[in-house]
């Protein structure tokens, strides 16, 4: 860890000015000498390992007040930036209307941790790569843009075999965020210019050849909130892992389904512990559409959604288990009582 | 009595509290890095990049600009310290590979630089601005990388010396009725005890003392001063609680001696606290193994022949091995045996021990051939067992000193329901679920080292017991004062237990599992010395032996229990006869077969463990049966293992509940070593990759939901005075492969590597 100067930002306005204090103003978050703090449980993490080295903090926590709000309306849910994920997890609406969502951030991290983790800091978390996480390998596309990918080759288990560019793999590593995109959330971002609305499957960017960049936010900027259209009762969110708690995803996925009268109306499938970003399957969704459930059309789904996967020498299995997930989630949202 | 303090048997000890329990659980008990130090300076340490090559140089400009930093040492400017031979070759250490020596890097994670600061902030900042710049030369990461090199292990690790053999096993194979020919593999594992690999060096003069988590406090004091060419009798290393050993501390690392090095040029106490990930190549590490098993039996069970080869990774500068098939080789009754152990040297740090060393990886080979064996025969595993159960082991045909290993099976398998399990694979489910039963058979062997003790006794009761024993979280405090207090026949309350310091009378390195059994024998003997000196004054005309045996039972072992003739010391009254407010007696204890030079070994820091297989003219083993429910998904092919049963016998139990907390751990790590626990090695650069407890998975409480311990009555009277068997080590033996067998039963697959993960099952 290196010096850093801190300073609590009392108000939204004080916050982005704090935060517009980087000398590039729009530098990608990510790269960003100013860097925000909420829960602080990848922040500080990752300055300790010396892979984010920002020169000040602006602490946000203070703005907790107007923006960690839990409002399920009659059209929409708006969860705010700085609720907690296990406030979240535990409010009776969400769990009732959205299970997906409460569910994603009741298996993610440990009990301290969601009780620290806001939902905003939550989709901005950062890979778990052990290469990206430690800075004495020199070859990380992320870390050092253009020095190379040592997990390409290397210990790549946990890592992608979704929107995998020849220049990363690294696994985006949330759960929550998996059940945003699915359900077409929308997320608020406050800056300089005032309040925006984004998708927030725009959020976060594919690797492709700027690994580093990984999400839409700029220096200056902060999410306030996410605002989730309708109410999904019939929502699952499966997750596979080595371990009964505390452990990310190797698979994950959130499923949400209209059914009405034995037709799938509408449906919604996002993949997680698999892509390296929150990933729709548009592909399984068009196939479920308008049909009948079955096992089969739940395998054709799963087929879909892992068509264009790439795998790599220890992370080759997660494809066919990825596609048994989906399977799985699809057959426990049909049958799930509501 | 509630399930954490179980109802003591015939031959156990009460399960009081531990002697500690409140200091820990109120933050009281004084870790090394807790030490407060006079103005000390911080230590942080740079470690190499690669694996294997040369320092061209270091760029140490912009780490010399933070503020508070004092210095940098490297290989450039660093002390002088002498070497150090391996611990299993007679010596001290843990590695001879000694960092700061020259700019050659022998493994990932090498010591390469150490910062000086006056905060530890300033160093750990410094430290990240250090660079230093290598050449590479492409290193040999594990088995399978080009440029290892592979020799038979006897001849060149001094503590393996034999591969045992008895018959003629090629013969008695091939003509075998039933056979099973089989490969098992176990991955690299790191101990990461919780505690971190910190140590804190203070001169005082010519008289350092050091504060360091170790599991041998006599061999780290006389390893630092042979490294820093000092008396001995000028270093003190003081730990009265280590948080966590596992095997990690047993040995001296190299940290120590260059850091108590640059103390003394800097005329400063350093305390240095690596990191979690520093700790995967600082220290030492269980190496990864292949076995060979072939086993051939009989139609009715019998083992006709049993061939164990195992091959076992080791640096490039050192033999480490850990050598199971003394164990393998002589579990169950076979004619003719073969054994072969190689050691594979790669660009590697030194491994080292790791609870149950050998009994991991071997018995993990022999009893899930086992399992196999009794799959071919159509028989039940339990039977199988039964039908090779022997009171004499085949290779030198020595009788057991005692051994309830079927006793253990039928009690672990009636409190599991093995009774309930349908024989064939994939037959049981529930849900999502397929249910597996499995067992398998645990074992360890029993061993003891010299121990010395003081022990002084004050006219009220109060008692002092000194012993440089180590508290490394097994409740040694506690057993230690329960002997005391049995023995002098005080109130528990009225004995202070001082242990973790180098000042003390010599004690056995924490390792083996001997502790318990070496260092309550020294103290039974000592306190016998007390009361041998109180009844001589108080009787003076008798004759003293004789009488004082038939009297007050000095002699006896306690697993007789105190018989109803021993007469409670008055205490008043010896001292009146003795004329003294307080009697101090000081003693040595060596364990039977313990060679002639034990004492003055033992005072050298050179721990001599004796038992087990290598006894003249017996063999002396705990025993134990595990049962294990496991849950593979349909689905996700998770594998989940909610129940955890085991039964174990281990002579004298001194203390049921810390007995019972020590074999669930060990369950609990059976169950991590088995599913979860692997360092992965970036076979490119032979660097240990998920260095961290984020990615070095461990159970959580989720994962263990039921684990059961059943503690059998067993009596020993041809082990130690104690009476006692070492347990500590005996419960994440069996673990591995009652999980593998399970996972057989539950899906008809039967899995030769560990750990086992989702991606290794096909429903």
């Amino acid at each position: 860890m290196r010096p850093f100067s801190y300073q609590r930002a009392t108000d939204p306005d004080m916050a982005v000015q704090a935060l517009s204090a980087d000398a590039a103003v729009d530098n990608p978050l990510t790269r960003a000498t100013v860097q925000p703090l909420a829960g602080g449980t990848t922040l500080i993490d990752l300055m300790k390992l010396d892979v984010m080295r920002p020169a000040a903090i602006v602490d946000i926590n203070p703005l907790a007040e107007g923006w960690s709000a839990i409002d399920p309306g009659r059209e929409n849910l708006r969860l705010g930036a700085l609720a907690k994920m296990s406030d979240v997890a535990a409010q009776g609406e969400v769990q009732r209307n959205y299970p997906v969502i409460a569910n994603s951030l009741k298996l993610a991290a440990s009990a301290q941790l969601r009780n620290m983790a806001t939902l905003g800091g939550n989709v901005m978390q950062r890979t778990r790569c052990p290469y990206f996480r430690d800075v004495s390998y020199e070859n990380c596309n992320k870390r050092n843009p253009g020095s190379g990918c040592a997990a390409m080759d290397g210990v790549n288990r946990m890592h992608a075999v979704l929107g995998v560019s020849d220049q990363c793999i690294a696994t985006y590593p949330g759960d929550f965020a998996q059940a945003l995109i699915a359900l077409d959330a929308t997320v608020e971002i406050t800056g300089r210019s005032g309040t925006r609305s984004m998708p927030f499957a725009q959020l976060h960017k594919a690797p492709g050849s700027t690994p580093e960049t990984e999400t839409a936010l700029r220096s200056g900027e902060l999410i306030s909130a996410f605002v989730v259209p309708g109410r999904w009762p019939r929502s699952v969110y499966l997750k596979a892992r080595d371990r009964q708690s505390y452990e990310f995803a190797l698979s994950s996925a959130a499923v949400a389904l209209d059914v009405q009268h034995g037709a799938i109306k509408d449906a919604r499938v996002a993949l997680g512990g698999v892509a390296t970003v929150p990933w729709r399957s548009r592909e399984a969704e068009a196939l479920l559409k308008g049909q009948t459930f079955d096992d089969g059309l739940a395998e054709r789904a799963a087929e879909a959604a892992f068509a264009d996967a790439k795998g790599r020498q220890y992370n080759n299995f997660k494809i066919a288990l990825g596609k048994r997930v989906v399977a799985r989630a699809l057959h426990r949202a049909v049958t799930m009582e509501i | 009595m509630n399930a954490a303090a179980p109802e003591p048997k015939a031959n156990m000890g009460q399960p009081v509290p531990r002697y500690d329990a409140v200091a820990k659980v109120a933050g009281r008990a004084t870790y090394g890095s807790d030490m407060p130090l006079d103005n000390p300076a911080y230590a942080f340490l740079v470690t190499s990049a690669i694996a294997r090559g040369r320092i061209n140089g270091f760029d140490l400009d912009d780490a010399k600009r933070v503020r508070g930093v004092i210095d940098i040492i490297t290989h450039e400017n660093a002390p002088d310290l002498k070497e150090s031979k391996l611990f299993s070759n007679g010596g001290y250490a843990g590695t001879t590979i000694q960092p700061l020596k020259s700019a050659d890097i022998a493994h990932d994670g090498e010591i390469v630089a150490v910062v000086i600061a006056e905060s530890y902030e300033a160093a750990r900042e410094a430290a990240n601005r250090v660079k230093v710049s290598y050449t590479a030369a492409t290193p040999s990461a594990s088995f399978d990388s080009p440029g290892t090199t592979k020799a038979a292990a006897k001849g060149q690790n001094a503590q393996f010396k034999e591969d045992p053999q008895v018959g003629d096993f090629a013969k008695a194979f091939d003509e075998a009725e039933v056979k099973v020919d089989a490969a098992y593999e176990t991955p690299t594992q790191h101990h990461n005890p919780m505690e971190l690999f910190s140590t804190s060096c203070v001169w005082m003069g010519d008289d350092l003392v050091i504060y360091e988590p170790s599991q041998y406090v006599y061999g780290l004091k006389n390893g630092v001063a042979e490294q820093l060419g000092i008396d001995a009798d000028k270093v003190r290393v003081v730990n009265p609680y280590v948080g966590g050993g596992f095997g990690s501390r047993g040995s001296m690392t190299p940290r120590t001696a260059i850091i108590a090095g640059i103390a003394k040029r800097l005329n400063r106490p350093i305390k240095l606290v690596p990191t979690r990930d520093q700790g995967f190549t600082i220290a030492t590490y269980r190496a990864e193994t292949r076995h060979a098993i072939k086993l051939g039996a009989n139609r009715d069970g019998k083992l006709v022949a049993l061939r164990h080869e195992g091959v076992e990774v080791s640096s490039r500068a050192d033999p480490y091995c850990v050598g199971g098939t003394k164990t393998t080789t002589r579990l169950y009754a076979c004619p003719n045996v073969d054994s072969l152990v190689s050691i594979v040297r790669a660009d590697r740090n030194t491994p080292g021990f790791m609870r149950s060393p050998p009994e991991v990886p071997y018995m993990f080979a022999l009893e899930s051939a086992m399992d196999e064996l009794a799959v071919k025969l159509d028989m039940d595993p339990i039977e199988l067992r039964r039908v090779n159960d022997t009171t004499n082991e085949p290779i030198g045909g020595k009788p057991y000193t005692s051994r309830s290993l079927m006793g253990c099976f039928d009690e672990a398998a009636k409190a599991f329901g093995w009774s309930q399990r349908s024989a064939a694979p994939k037959s049981m489910s529930d849900g999502d679920w397929l249910i597996g039963y499995g067992c398998a058979a645990t074992c360890y062997p029993t061993q003891m080292a010299p121990s010395a003790a003081r022990v002084r006794l004050q006219r009220d009761g109060r008692t002092r017991v000194e012993i440089a024993g180590h508290e490394i979280g097994t409740g040694a405090y506690t057993v230690i004062a329960q002997t005391a207090a049995e023995r002098l026949g005080v109130p528990l309350e009225q004995v202070a237990v001082f242990i973790g310091d180098s000042d003390l009378p010599p004690g056995p390195v924490a390792g083996g599992s001997n502790s318990t059994a070496s260092t309550c024998s020294a103290v039974m003997m000592v306190c016998d010395q007390i009361r041998q000196r109180m009844f001589k004054a108080m009787m003076p005309r008798q004759s003293l032996t004789d009488k004082a045996k038939e009297t007050v039972g000095i002699g006896r072992t306690p697993t007789m229990q105190a018989a109803k003739s021993d007469r409670t010391l008055d205490l008043e009254r010896a001292f009146d006869a003795l004329g003294v407010g307080v009697i101090e007696e000081y003693g040595e204890w060596k364990p039977e077969g313990a060679p002639p030079d034990s004492f003055k070994a033992m005072h050298s820091g050179h721990a001599r463990l004796v038992g087990g297989a290598a006894m003249k003219d017996k063999i002396a083993y705990a025993f134990g049966a595990e049962f294990v429910e496991v849950r593979v998904n349909r689905f996700t092919h998770e594998i989940r293992a909610p129940r955890l049963v085991g039964a174990f016998a281990a002579g004298r139990i001194m203390n049921p509940r810390t007995a019972r907390s020590q074999l669930m751990g060990g369950l609990i790590w059976g169950m991590s070593s088995a599913l979860l626990e692997a360092t992965e090695i970036d076979q490119r650069t032979a660097r240990y990759v998920n260095d961290n407890l984020a990615d070095y998975l461990v159970p959580v409480s989720a994962d263990v939901p039921g684990v059961e311990v059943i503690l059998l009555s067993e009596q020993d009277d041809h082990i130690n005075p104690a009476g006692a068997k070492g347990l500590g080590e005996l419960a994440n033996v069996g673990t591995n492969a009652a999980i593998c067998n399970a996972i057989y039963h539950a899906t008809g697959q039967r899995i030769r590597k560990l750990p086992v993960r989702l991606e290794n099952i096909e429903v």
